[in-house]
């Protein structure tokens, strides 16, 4: 593992340091996977369901999501909101619901790997 | 799916980037709102709210940028902002860019163009299946020299030899194309039957030859060429009907497809069956030196394999297969590819002038570097400026890298128009034995790759300014760039400057040797008088002249008739004509000599009586040839002095016997000897030769050529000679109308071809070095106002000064011209072939060169050398 400065502040050079490299994707597939949201919508799921574990950037999460609709596996539209306000609102595409499977089953793969790893030296 | 979502979506973005923006802006200010919602909820007031809810977002702005930098087409628009900006850094250093495009257009046009034309013949596949396979055969006459096979040889070998797939031979046929309104004489081939499967090509429409056409009177059979049929009206129901040559109808039996490239004779357009037979007398004109062959190696077999084999085969002559004394192959048989076959006459003009445009190209190159090495260190304080101000290094190279490219295409789209020009000049220059003319068009991948090459240099020179630039060291100096740097960028300015000196010395070394071996071979003493004559080739053809009588009577009709015409002075017609492709060659048994083995190789001229005089062709002992000496006479001969000084070493030839052509007949008498004559080539010493009447050789020939002495300018008299021709007989083609003059220039055009590109290429190279010298001291002394101003003011004159500049920039120029000599000297060498009766180093070259680019240079040290005599010392010194 490479080794990394200290965190302190949260700075706006590191966004997306608060969540494990490469599961930003994932996280946001499987927000989705249950209702179609906008984009803070879902940065406030993932706080709240990680129960503050996870803090996402809005600039990491737009991006990931402008990526993402790119790779066919969610869909935007404009629509609006109960507010009667504009939003743009995220939703799973098929191709989308594949990869959250084939991605949760990967992280799963590894996440129990870690663990006996963890627990083998323990 | 993903990747046209990419692509739709980018594209989206670069095309209505506003709208893109706006919604990217809704989305964030949204996220915002709902941000400030939520505080709000928790007791925040508004204001506060908006605060932290911004402060969490990590500021609006920056949010957005981060979305934006993702995605290709950031990077599209971002090469787009550069490409403006390099645009308008371009406009602004007109000068500059002009100068440098203009150079890099030359270059890489020049490139093209070369190669292009190159391309085709030296390095292109041929246009056939396998070409490496395919072969040429001579024999080896004495001497080395590469004769034509005999029939006998070819069915030897295709009897015995196991290496080839198939073998073929042919030689040139010249019908005349009937019943229409002009007799027209096709350029034609009569072929084995095998030659068009030994090429690997079949016909488009109908069918090849069989053996079953290949045999002695067999039937007239033709396969036409595709423009020939096109001509005939491009109907598809040819085949099977007849077409009128020569008087014979001719059942056409196939059409040649229309991309079908005839290497071995371009021009040929029929080919009918050579129909000889398995079973040839020692006499007959099977064992003739006549034929070209050739053949397709076996699949695996190569030609060093083919070549010892062959040479088994010359030195076992069977019992069953006998040879005559003269088709002994005891030289052997000579294998080569086709492509040296085919390319051999024009391969040294064509290196010649590729070396040439590489020497061009490397000019440009180094030019160019110059030019972009002085705008470089002209711009070191913006690259400083703007390292100071945060752009890196990889800003700053990608910047550049824009600029070299944008400099390179804009040249590569001038080349391009260059190349175009070129081609065409050089299609239109080129040597006559120049094959695949019509392969030879602009080839967009040398293209490509000559503005890679620029773009590569511009890269590679345009960014070592930048890197140095942007090195902590010179961060510090941002208001005037280094010392030490401006030495640096003057020393390899002037390496620079002096490569191009001596690059341009070779191309003008070159040029004038070439230019001096022209003058040298043009003023050779052909043997006869050019500059009157008008020449032209008559056919004797059809079934009226079967007879060979009446073939004797046109020929002497028409000499009449041509000899009634006003403005000539002197006609006589010859079987073969000097400098015009025209070789027939004979073997010569003297009658003192008991051997009747192959006595050499001699030329055989069929002449009229007043051929000599008209030729204005020398007498040097005994008599010319006259009317007496006709049918039912003694045979007489005249030689040329060649074969007078050869066969008769120290003692008289006149009087002496021989005999040629026909081994038992008549004995010819020696009755005279001629001047000689350059036949082959003006720079080819002469082979002997033998002159007869046409009524004394064994048969007519059916081919002569006419010339015609006028009393004015020659091309001026060929209607009314051709005229008074076919008042005799309006159905015998006359063809290769030209005076002797064009001819003597044809047979240079190889030369002449190769010495204009050098003198073009020369003149720009000696431009390119003029102005990059004149360059470099133009920026020096700017540099050096102040040290000039010191020195002035010190007491030294203007005088002093101009001499200090001029001192300076001949300085470059003589480095270059002694670095020229030595690269010059290498290059003369492989020069060599196109040289000729001048050694490589010939002084009169060389020392003009010298003289000229000194002068050149010194030329264009003057201007800056006199603006740094001028300056004023009182300003100069202020200025700083």
């Amino acid at each position: 593992m490479l080794e990394r400065p200290p965190l302190s502040e949260p700075s706006l050079d590191q966004p997306t340091t608060d969540v494990i490299q490469g599961t930003l994707d994932l996280l946001i597939l499987k927000t989705l996977s249950l209702e179609p949201m906008h984009g803070y919508g879902m940065s406030r799921r993932i706080e709240q369901i990680s129960r503050g574990v996870f803090k996402v950037n809005p600039g990491s999460l737009l991006t990931a999501l402008q990526r993402l609709e790119r790779a066919g596996w969610v869909d935007a539209e404009w629509r609006q909101t109960e507010n009667a306000r504009r939003a743009k609102v995220y939703a799973l595409t098929r191709a989308g619901r594949k990869q959250l499977a084939a991605e949760t089953a990967d992280w799963t793969r590894r996440a129990a790997a870690v663990a006996r790893l963890l627990g083998a030296e323990a | 799916m993903s990747l046209w979502r990419q692509l739709s979506r980018g594209l989206r973005v670069l095309v209505h980037r506003p709208e893109a923006d706006r919604e990217l802006d809704a989305e964030v200010e949204h996220w915002l709102d709902q941000a400030v919602a939520d505080l709000v909820a928790t007791g925040l007031s508004p204001e506060e709210a908006r605060r932290v809810a911004r402060v969490e977002l990590g500021g609006t702005l920056s949010a957005r940028e981060e979305v934006r930098e993702h995605g290709w087409e950031r990077v599209v628009s971002g090469a787009a902002d550069d490409l403006r900006y390099a645009a308008r850094r371009l406009r602004k250093d007109g000068a500059f860019t002009s100068l440098a495009v203009l150079t890099l257009a030359l270059g890489i046009g020049a490139a093209t163009a070369i190669f292009s034309t190159v391309n085709p013949v030296l390095f292109e596949r041929l246009p056939y299946p396998d070409p490496q396979r395919l072969v040429t055969f001579s024999e080896a006459g004495t001497g080395g020299a590469r004769l034509d096979v005999t029939f006998g040889t070819y069915h030897e070998v295709a009897q015995r030899s196991h290496a080839f797939a198939s073998l073929a031979v042919l030689k040139a046929w010249q019908p005349t194309l009937g019943g229409r309104d002009m007799p027209e004489r096709l350029d034609g081939q009569r072929v084995s039957a095998g030659y068009f499967r030994t090429l690997g090509v079949a016909p488009l429409l109908g069918r090849d030859f069989t053996g079953a056409d290949d045999r002695p009177r067999g039937p007239d059979v033709v396969v036409l060429g595709h423009a020939l049929w096109q001509r005939l009206g491009a109907d598809a129901a040819i085949v099977g009907r007849t077409v009128t040559l020569d008087d014979t109808p001719f059942t056409v039996i196939g059409v040649m497809p229309d991309q079908f490239e005839n290497l071995l004779a371009p021009s040929a357009e029929a080919w009918a069956p050579l129909q000889y037979g398995e079973s040839f007398a020692p006499d007959s004109r099977a064992w003739g030196h006549h034929l070209r062959m050739v053949g397709r190696l076996r699949p695996g077999m190569d030609r060093e394999a083919a070549a010892q084999e062959l040479g088994v085969i010359a030195g076992s002559p069977l019992a069953e297969l006998p040879r005559v004394p003269w088709a002994d192959l005891s030289g052997g048989l000579l294998l080569s590819s086709l492509r040296d076959e085919v390319t051999q006459a024009v391969r040294p003009a064509l290196l010649a002038v590729m070396a040439a445009v590489l020497l061009l190209l490397a000019i440009t190159g180094v030019n160019v570097t110059n030019l972009l090495l002085a705008r470089g260190a002209r711009r070191q304080g913006e690259f400083a400026m703007r390292a100071a101000l945060g752009a890196g290094r990889a800003r700053l190279v990608r910047q550049l890298l824009t600029e070299s490219l944008l400099l390179a295409v804009v040249g590569g789209v001038l080349g391009l128009a260059v190349a175009e020009a070129g081609v065409r000049a050089l299609v239109a220059l080129s040597p006559a034995g120049l094959p695949r003319l019509d392969a030879i068009r602009v080839d967009t991948a040398v293209l490509a790759f000559a503005c890679a090459l620029s773009a590569l240099i511009g890269i590679g020179v345009g960014v070592v300014p930048a890197l140095q630039a942007s090195t902590p060291a010179l961060r510090a100096g941002v208001e005037r760039n280094s010392r030490r740097t401006a030495g640096d960028y003057r020393r390899t300015r002037g390496s620079l400057v002096v490569a191009e000196v001596a690059l341009a010395f070779v191309l003008l070394v070159s040029a004038g040797l070439l230019f001096r071996s022209l003058s040298r071979l043009l003023a050779v003493d052909t043997g006869f008088d050019d500059a009157p004559l008008l020449t032209m080739q008559v056919q004797v053809t059809g079934h009226r002249y079967d007879a060979d009588s009446l073939g004797y009577r046109f020929l002497e009709q028409s000499l009449e008739a041509v000899q009634g015409v006003p403005g000539v002075a002197a006609a006589a017609f010859t079987s073969q004509l000097p400098l015009s492709d025209d070789l027939d060659i004979y073997g010569v048994h003297l009658e003192r000599e008991a051997d009747p083995a192959n006595d050499g190789a001699v030329l055989r001229y069929a002449i009229t009586p007043g051929y000599f005089s008209a030729m204005g062709i020398p007498l040097r002992a005994g008599r010319l040839l006259d009317e007496h000496d006709r049918a039912g006479s003694p045979r007489a001969v005249a030689v040329s002095e060649a074969f007078a000084r050869a066969a008769f070493p120290g003692s008289d030839p006149i009087g002496q016997r021989l005999r040629f052509g026909d081994r038992e007949g008549d004995w010819y008498t020696i009755v005279g000897v001629v001047g000689d004559v350059r036949q082959t080539a003006l720079g080819l010493t002469t082979a002997s030769a033998l002159y007869v009447t046409p009524t004394q050789w064994h048969w007519v020939d059916r081919r002569m050529s006419l010339v015609v002495r006028g009393r004015g300018a020659p091309a001026t008299l060929a209607p009314a000679v051709r005229a008074a021709i076919w008042s005799v007989d309006k159905d015998q083609p006359v063809v290769r109308v030209a005076t002797m003059r064009e001819l003597v220039e044809a047979s240079v055009a190889d030369r002449r071809f190769a010495l204009i590109v050098f003198e073009a290429f020369g003149v720009a190279a000696l431009l390119l070095a003029a102005i990059g010298l004149y360059g470099i001291l133009s920026v020096s002394v700017t540099e050096r106002t102040r040290e000039i101003g010191v020195r002035s003011a010190l007491g030294a004159s203007s005088r002093d000064i101009l001499a200090l500049v001029l001192r300076q920039g001949m300085l470059f120029a003589a480095v270059g011209v002694a670095l020229g000599l030595v690269l010059a000297w290498a290059a003369g060498r492989s020069l060599a072939a196109l040289l000729f009766e001048l050694p490589p180093l010939d002084p009169v070259t060389y020392g003009s060169v010298v003289a000229l680019l000194l002068g050149v240079s010194a030329l264009a040290c003057w201007g800056p050398a006199w603006r740094a005599a001028r300056l004023d010392p009182a300003i100069t010194l202020r200025a700083e």
